[in-house]
């Protein structure tokens, strides 16, 4: 599983790295998890709204920080 | 008050949203009973909080009435909880309102619309949009590639930021109702026609070419629907997630108004911010571009610069250059904007609101 969460580098991008390590740790799921700041990437996901996370190149929230059994959903 | 990008740039009105259906759904009597109650309670104790800063500074305190320490604690004790408590109010009541809308839905609204519709309801849609300016440029990009056309994307890249809800709250709290009316049309008329001349300059080749080569059409967001539930938790995680954020420059500015307030004297700033001398407007206008400091912090300075004998129009226009000519929103806007056209975008807006600043000096004396 890849997990890929989209963001310049604010507080907001990071809580959301943060959250996301954490539900992936909690939950012992194989993913990799990767920040992606570089802002001509994020465009390229077309994404209009950061924090923005994908899964699997399945795009799953934009513009919120995602609560913590919202992400767990997602790595089912 | 020079502060770095990460930590004012987002005052992010888009809080934790839950999603799917997270929370169960408490009966609708609870709510209708609360909510009068909870309104009720916070007007008994928001009518009040001027007594209770002359207690707390005179009484508790061995200050004497008149002092000037005394004057600056006064102003703190009042307006601290003051603001605070209005924030949350405004911040709630917005959160709700936004959580009607989302930046795909306003690209969806303002593709190929247009110029001067587009522009104006590009200008309406940032204020109720949430928007974070750490998403200016996806934001940016998103909007160009799919068809909304610039100058109308310039027009809410202008009225979002400014035209910000913690602004309009707290300057009806803090100054009156008529500045605020006041500073939201201003800046909605602002927004609109800077917009409009910038789209009418077709500036498009200025756009940095990246860009344009980038044929990605969005993906749409992944909202759920929101019940009525649902959509005041989204307003109370707002207050939690921005207040949470911006009370430390809350208190600063609040903090500095009291200064002002208490040791500056009276008419003092007429003579610097007064509308007599032909340049205090284009010096409010210039001293805010390097600062960069989020409409909350802002507008305590605002109020005490105001009472301490500030024109209007150079206090006004001061309050639109923190905001709206921030230097670090232009430096990440450089990478999709090519110098001229983040030029152009500069005289256009400083114009704009030099504009302002005289017109309301010279109308309100």
């Amino acid at each position: 599983m890849e997990i890929k969460i989209l963001g310049p580098g604010c507080a907001r991008c990071e809580k959301t790295a943060k959250l996301v390590q954490e539900v992936v740790a909690e939950t012992g799921v194989d993913a990799r998890v990767e920040k992606v700041t570089d802002m001509m990437q994020i465009a390229a996901c077309g994404v209009v709204a950061t924090p923005a996370v994908l899964v699997d190149g399945d795009l799953k929230s934009t513009g919120k920080i995602p609560k913590k059994d919202e992400i767990a959903g997602w790595l089912t | 008050m020079l502060k770095s990008m990460d930590e004012t740039a987002c005052t992010c009105p888009t809080p934790e949203a839950g999603g799917q259906e997270i929370h169960s759904n408490p009966s609708m009597w609870m709510l209708a009973l609360a909510a009068p109650l909870g309104i009720a309670l916070w007007w008994l104790v928001y009518s009040h909080l001027a007594d209770f800063s002359r207690l707390l500074t005179y009484q508790l305190m061995p200050l004497t009435p008149g002092s000037r320490l005394g004057a600056a604690l006064e102003f703190f004790f009042y307006d601290t909880p003051k603001v605070m408590m209005l924030l949350v109010l405004v911040v709630f009541g917005v959160g709700v309102i936004r959580s009607y809308f989302s930046p795909e839905r306003t690209r969806a609204l303002l593709a190929g619309r247009s110029l001067l519709v587009g522009n104006v309801l590009a200008a309406l849609l940032g204020i109720v949009t949430p928007f974070c300016s750490c998403s200016a440029v996806p934001l940016f990009i998103g909007f160009v590639t799919a068809g909304v056309p610039l100058g109308v994307t310039f027009s809410f890249l202008i009225a979002a930021p400014m035209v910000n809800e913690i602004a309009l709250g707290l300057l009806y709290g803090l100054v009156g109702w008529q500045v605020a009316a006041l500073y939201a049309t201003t800046g909605l008329v602002l927004a609109v026609t800077a917009g409009w001349i910038i789209g009418r300059l077709k500036l498009e080749r200025f756009i940095e070419d990246w860009v344009q080569q980038m044929t990605t059409v969005g993906q749409g967001s992944v909202e759920a629907r929101m019940r009525l539930w649902d959509r005041l938790v989204y307003g109370k995680d707002a207050v939690v997630e921005i207040i949470g954020r911006v009370w430390k420059y809350i208190l600063l500015g609040i903090a500095i108004g009291a200064g002002i307030h208490g040791f500056v004297p009276e008419g003092f700033m007429a003579s610097v911010m007064g509308q007599g001398d032909w340049w205090a407007v284009p010096l409010a206008v210039i001293l805010g571009v390097p600062m960069y400091s989020n409409a909350a912090g802002i507008i305590p300075v605002v109020e005490a610069l105001l009472g301490k004998g500030a024109a209007l129009g150079s206090t006004l226009a001061f309050m639109m250059s923190v905001i709206a000519l921030s230097l670090p929103e232009m430096i990440i806007l450089r990478k999709v904007l090519k110098p001229q056209l983040i030029g152009v975008f500069i005289v256009v807006v400083a114009t704009g609101i030099l504009f302002v600043g005289y017109l309301f000096n010279a109308v309100m004396g």
